[in-house]
């Protein structure tokens, strides 16, 4: 978690001797909120673009991806930069997949206009999902390290018990079936499906990415640090702790909860089977494999998130195994990856892929004439 | 009056198993200021030695013993091979890393037994103990309540009549001057993980036989209940462990029987709630301790 | 410090995109075959199972029996001169997990229909993608009703007797024969629980249940439950309750020595599985132990079926133990062969499915199936069982339903012909 210091303070860091000044594009921290939006964009039209090469299982895992990063990111702030660690965040993404999926149901009844069931879903989802985060937020507020993680832990695993006990609103452990709105006449006969789910979860994404971007560079990121590194300091300096945790608990509950809509807009489901604690955990881990506190951190986890099971489960087909022990290995290789990785990057590399990209490269720049 | 009698006996002992557990999150916290979110992965690994022991030998006694020994021994195996290597920059590290421990254990559990239950049976009478008519509790449970009564009274002589017990809380409260008083604070650690894991273990070695038995999840909602045990008797008291442990056993078996079983981890998160902001630091705790 | 990471973020995107471009793009844009999965020689079909996680422990040797039982056709020539490929791909009941497996499978691995997609929740999430996709998505592994939705989910049928009937026949048992008694009912949660009870009390009455306890199948204590039946008088309890549960009612109970009469739903009855829980008190726990089966029961060892079931199991699946599911497994397998048969020397997935819709086949059941163009349940109905001696046999009575009540039927069961391969 040192790592995330460097990044945003790094305004107030002594700037280093370089020879020439590079590209504004290249040095994202000098980047004005305007350019920043540019950058934001300029991504999501090469990531569509990109969606072509994929055929539409690849496009399909691109979606849930994108669906994982916008919750990975938001809880990745939250816990870099106010210090409140989450292990329920799965249970906000479940908040969001059920709000979406009430709005979506109610709107295909309705003849509403296609863009207004296409969006609004998805804004329902965040409202529900931030109020959510809210209270919990609240509750959550003067705990620290052990306590609030205890009580998202519990709030995790207390979501089956309330679906199945209101199971005629929630559809118990079947979960409901989401009547979404699909793409556009004149687009069908170009892209296929999965095509098109893609193109929603990477728009989310982007959203997600770009309003974080400027959150991190706004003069409250500095109010986060403050809290988390010194509450009495803080407190000293006019900020209100309390106000200040609940804010960015709110902000990252309504990130995990477009992230759920996303997942529910894409898969048609939203059950609670699909947001256990072991996936609340899996959060967890890509936030730390990605590098805490940082954006592109998360990119990184989400990527390794939708890769590792990918990997670990042909691995273990190719592998010539016994019947009985591929399958054991089967699921549970992934977790046990998981958890190695986990544990190696908190040891080594406590920044995570990002960190260690970042000092390759200084290492590299330092090497270079 | 008799459904009564036969809840608060179910009840109980189902709050015993809870307390012991919540006992040895207690004993951490107290050694090391760490919550173990590994304790329950870390208990059944120790429990699933126990259980090959068992089928080996058929000796149920040789299996408690050695649940305490494998415990202790896991115990110190993370804390000298992970837990002491920690960048201390964050309380959260800690959390993290045991979540790590927590996959790897399971996932490997996973491969190396399976999935399916794995039967514990017990060398008791299933005949019940009854008064009048009605059967109130089973042997077995006399013999955990027994067991539970011993480890509670056995930790409570240590901490508070002895000089190693003594050594470990002024270890725990503030290292420096414990050290320049000539504790050895790492040894403490140590030590205090490895009487912690070796609780944990025997909870969940109790637990298996009232239970389908023994899996690489039998301890997921066992933490769970005893976290919330330990938060609402507070997390450095061990007197506050053993009295909400029973307490929320009872509750529990009450909600279940009057709502039915959906309603219980509901429960525990409303309990828990209710107490984290009315109490945050625990009924049973006079510190304000968990006040960022 | 600040510039390496500055630069960290871009060269971490760019680094992405590429990374991604290239494991993703490496594996090209299937072509649009003819009938996806089929060849001349083979067909390839894919199911999703719960081989990890809590669930794996019952359902587990499901796939593996179904895998055994094509091997065994496959030995044989196959179906039509074609041999099965049968994929199995794990889920670990998670629903978002089955969503990416069976996409997999329609997407990926071109399959050319779903066979036995395991368990409610799980197979529910799947069932517009496969109707929107026109897969056959047959014989989904649960009682739940929603398989049976032949307008809005033409291609999707199930197999085993619904919840609801299964609630009707123990009913209709319970009331010819502890009539007067007080009944009561221990349920899972969810659906089978709810649909379970439903069909107890169309028999029973509205009233017919003095006691109705739940479980969740996260809370392995089901003392309070027990206790609460024991408190209420239960003399007659039904358990719609997976194996695990039912073994650790009945041991929670015989602990408070509280022995009811235990009626149980096939889903939670099998007696391997059973006095493998329950350990040396078996035999005597579970004498006189009811349920309710529409698969003749791996017990009955003089059954043509067990036997051919045996016979497959020892020689394709390394023998192992041999129990309900792995009836189950077998069964399935046959059914399918059999629809694979009728769906003719050059199968469509449209002749599959009217193949199924024919009414032609006969499965190897207890019952007969329900496959109609407007009814896309499985077995109808049920016979019942008895624990007797350690050996839990049919003991001959059977019931179908129809409407809201159950009748007796008599017709002699399926026979085994020409070696369990299906054949014209």
């Amino acid at each position: 978690m040192t790592g995330t210091r460097d990044v945003s303070t790094a305004s107030a860091a002594p700037a280093p001797v370089r020879p020439r000044r590079p590209h504004w594009l290249l040095t994202p921290s000098s980047w004005t909120p305007l350019q920043r939006w540019g950058v934001t964009a300029l991504g999501l039209v090469l990531a569509l673009g990109a969606t072509f090469l994929l055929d539409p299982y690849r496009n399909y895992l691109l979606a849930v991806g994108t669906a994982y990063l916008c919750a990975i990111a938001g809880l990745s702030l939250l816990v870099g930069r106010t210090g409140q660690l989450s292990l329920g965040h799965a249970a906000f993404m479940a908040a969001g997949a059920y709000a979406f999926a009430f709005t979506s149901n109610a709107l295909a009844d309705e003849s509403v206009p296609s863009l207004v069931h296409l969006y609004a879903p998805f804004l329902v989802a965040i409202v529900v999902a931030a109020a959510l985060g809210a209270v919990v937020g609240i509750a959550g507020a003067r705990l620290h390290g052990p306590y609030l993680a205890g009580l998202t832990l519990a709030l995790v695993l207390a979501l089956p018990a309330l679906t199945s006990l209101m199971s005629d609103v929630f559809g118990g452990d079947a979960g409901l079936y989401v009547s979404v709105e699909r793409r556009p006449e004149w687009l069908s006969q170009l892209i296929a499906d999965e095509q098109w789910q893609a193109w929603v979860g990477l728009g989310a994404a982007a959203l997600v990415l770009g309003v974080l971007a400027q959150l991190v560079r706004s003069p409250y990121a500095i109010r986060m640090q403050a809290v988390r590194d010194d509450e009495s300091a803080a407190r000293l300096s006019g900020i209100d702790p309390r106000a200040t945790r609940v804010t960015m608990f709110g902000i990252s509950a309504a990130t995990a909860g477009l992230g759920g809509g996303v997942l529910a807009y894409v898969t048609q489901a939203a059950s609670p089977g699909a947001y256990s604690l072991s996936f609340s955990l899996f959060l967890l881990v890509a936030v730390v494999i990605g590098g805490v506190g940082t954006l592109a951190g998360a990119v990184w986890g989400a990527v390794v998130l939708v890769l590792v099971p990918e990997l670990t489960s042909s691995i273990t087909e190719a592998l010539p195994l016994p019947a009985e022990l591929s399958q054991r290995l089967d699921g549970n290789l992934a977790i046990v990856v998981f958890g190695v990785i986990l544990v190696v990057v908190m040891l080594v590399a406590p920044r995570g892929i990002n960190g260690a990209v970042g000092s390759l490269v200084g290492r590299l720049r330092r090497r270079r004439p | 009056m008799s459904t009564v009698l036969l809840l608060l006996g179910a009840g109980l002992a189902r709050g015993a198993v809870f307390a012991l557990f919540a006992l040895a999150l207690v004993l951490i916290w107290r050694a090391t200021r760490i919550a173990n979110f590994a304790q329950g992965a870390m208990a059944v690994t120790a429990a699933y030695v126990a259980y090959l022991v068992l089928i080996g030998t058929g000796s149920f006694p040789l299996a408690v013993v050695v649940v305490l020994l494998a415990g202790a021994g896991i115990g110190v195996g993370v804390e000298r091979g992970l837990m002491r290597y920690l960048p201390t920059a964050s309380p959260l590290n800690a959390i993290i890393v045991a979540i790590g421990v927590v996959m790897v254990l399971t996932g490997l559990l996973g491969i190396l037994f399976g999935a399916d239950y794995k039967p514990i049976s017990v060398p008791f009478s299933r005949e019940p103990i009854t008064v009048g008519s009605l059967a109130i509790v089973s042997p077995y449970t006399l013999f955990v309540f027994v067991v539970i009564a011993v480890v509670v009274a056995g930790i409570g002589l240590l901490f508070t009549r002895t000089s190693l017990g003594l050594a470990m809380r002024a270890s725990a409260f503030d290292e420096e001057v414990a050290r320049l008083n000539g504790v050895r604070v790492v040894r403490m650690r140590t030590l205090g993980w490895m009487l912690s894991s070796a609780v944990g273990g025997l909870a969940v070695l109790l637990a298996v036989p009232t239970e389908l038995g023994l899996n690489p999840h039998s301890g997921d909602l066992l933490f769970v209940n005893a976290f919330t045990v330990a938060i609402i008797g507070g997390l450095d008291s061990p007197v506050g462990a053993v009295v909400a442990g029973l307490g929320v056993g009872v509750l529990l078996t009450i909600v279940t029987t009057l709502w039915g079983a959906t309603v219980g981890p509901i429960a525990i998160l409303l309990l828990l709630v209710l107490v984290l902001l009315l109490r945050p630091q625990g009924l049973f705790s006079l510190r304000k301790a968990r006040l960022a | 410090m600040t510039q390496p990471h500055a630069r960290a973020t871009t060269v971490s995107a760019i680094a992405l995109a590429l990374a991604g471009a290239l494991v993703l793009s490496s594996c090209s844009t299937p072509g649009a075959a003819e009938q996806p999965g089929l060849t001349d020689t083979s067909v390839k079909i894919g199911t999703h199972q719960p081989l990890t996680g809590p669930a794996a422990a019952s359902y587990a040797p499901i796939s593996a029996a179904t895998a055994a039982y094509f091997d065994y056709v496959n030995d044989q020539g196959g179906i039509n001169g074609r041999t099965i490929d049968y994929i199995v791909k794990d889920d670990g009941y998670n629903p978002a997990t089955t969503q990416t497996v069976v996409r997999e499978l329609v997407l990926d691995d071109d399959v050319f229909a779903i066979l036995g997609g395991l368990g409610t929740p799980t197979h529910s999430s799947v069932l517009d993608f496969l109707n929107d996709n026109d897969v056959p998505d047959l014989f989904a592994s649960s009682g739940s009703a929603a398989w049976n939705q032949p307008e809005k989910y033409p291609n999707t049928f199930g197999f085993q007797t619904d919840y609801v009937t299964e609630g009707m026949v123990l009913g209709q048992h319970i009331s010819d024969e502890f009539g007067g008694k007080t009944v009561c009912l221990l349920g899972q949660d969810d659906e089978f629980g709810t649909d379970v009870q439903s069909g107890l009390e169309k028999i029973l009455g509205a009233d017919g249940l003095a006691e109705v306890q739940t479980y969740s199948v996260s809370n392995q204590d089901v003392s309070a439950q027990i206790v609460a039946m024991q408190a209420a008088g239960c003399e007659v309890n039904v358990l719609a309750t997976i194996t695990g549960f039912t073994a650790l009612a009945i041991g929670t109970a015989a602990q408070l020595s509280y022995f009811p009469q235990w009626v149980s739903s096939s889903s939670g009855a099998d007696y391997g599985p059973l006095a493998g829980y329950l350990g040396d008190a078996a035999p005597l726990l579970l004498e006189g132990f009811i349920s309710d089966n529409y698969l003749p029961d791996a017990s009955e060892s003089d059954n043509k079926w067990i036997e051919l079931f045996q016979d497959i199991n020892d020689k394709y699946n390394k023998g192992a133990p041999f129990n309900g599911s792995v009836v189950y497994g077998m069964a399935m397998g046959y059914l399918f062969a059999e629809a694979l048969l009728h769906a003719g020397k050059q199968p469509t997935r449209e002749s599959l499915i009217t193949a199924v819709q024919s009414g032609e086949l006969k499965g190897s059941g207890l019952v007969p199936l329900a496959f109609s163009k407007t009814d896309h349940n499985g077995y109808v109905g049920a016979g019942i069982t008895v624990v007797h001696d350690g050996v839990q046999a049919s003991t001959g009575e059977r019931w179908v339903r129809d409407g809201d009540k159950v009748v007796a039927y008599d017709k002699p069961p399926v026979e085994l012909l020409s070696g369990g391969v299906p054949s014209n």
